[in-house]
């Protein structure tokens, strides 16, 4: 039993490392700032709790203190990839060429 | 076999980190910077578990709290001062 629950917390672990690897390349890779805070933030954030929960199948003690962290992740990441995408927004960083919809733009007029 | 496997999940979690810094390094704008700082702190909180899993020290967890709440900070005062320069 231990060492199933052994053998999925590592797979947990490997997936989610994989993501951040994926979320690392699309950092590299994409065109613009816009892209590469969607690829920087949504990848990295599964990533990470992914390994949170292998972690917690690896050493069921410390679920509690992971579980707090996984929450705390969740709020912070979306919030924080909002407002530099809001800050990229307004400071004027171009779009990509192959970009059509800006909802910003078309809600208060700033350009970007 | 489970430690073969962790052990490929910290190289993993070492090849993105380097991903992550060679954007950090490479620019081109602040934006970009930032974002990828943004990257390394969630990386380095996933290196801080393979700190805690290979010491078996489940208080280096509390590090990675703290750690992921001034870091997080950290962005959102950057990403103000550059919207309006405060």
């Amino acid at each position: 039993m231990a060492a199933l629950m052994d053998i999925i917390g590592a797979s947990l672990l490997l997936a989610g490392t994989l993501f951040l690897l994926l979320g690392g390349v699309g950092l590299v890779r994409m065109p613009d700032v816009y892209n590469r805070i969607q690829a920087g933030t949504k990848a990295t954030t599964l990533g990470t709790l992914l390994s949170l929960v292998g972690i917690a199948f690896l050493h069921p003690e410390w679920s509690l203190k992971l579980l707090l962290i996984g929450v705390f992740l969740l709020f912070t990441n979306p919030l924080s990839s909002q407002v530099l995408a809001r800050a990229a927004h307004r400071v004027g960083i171009r779009k990509a060429e192959a970009t059509r919809i800006d909802h910003l733009e078309e809600d208060t007029g700033e350009k970007s | 076999m489970v430690d073969a496997m962790i052990t490929l999940a910290a190289v993993f979690a070492g090849i993105a980190f380097l991903l992550v810094l060679w954007r950090f390094i490479k620019g081109p704008s602040p934006v970009d910077r930032i974002v990828a700082f943004d990257g390394l702190t969630i990386v380095s909180i996933t290196g801080i578990l393979f700190a805690a899993l290979a010491e078996e020290r489940g208080i280096y967890l509390d590090v990675a709290l703290v750690y992921a709440l001034l870091s997080f900070l950290g962005v959102i005062v950057v990403a103000r001062f550059l919207e309006r320069g405060f």
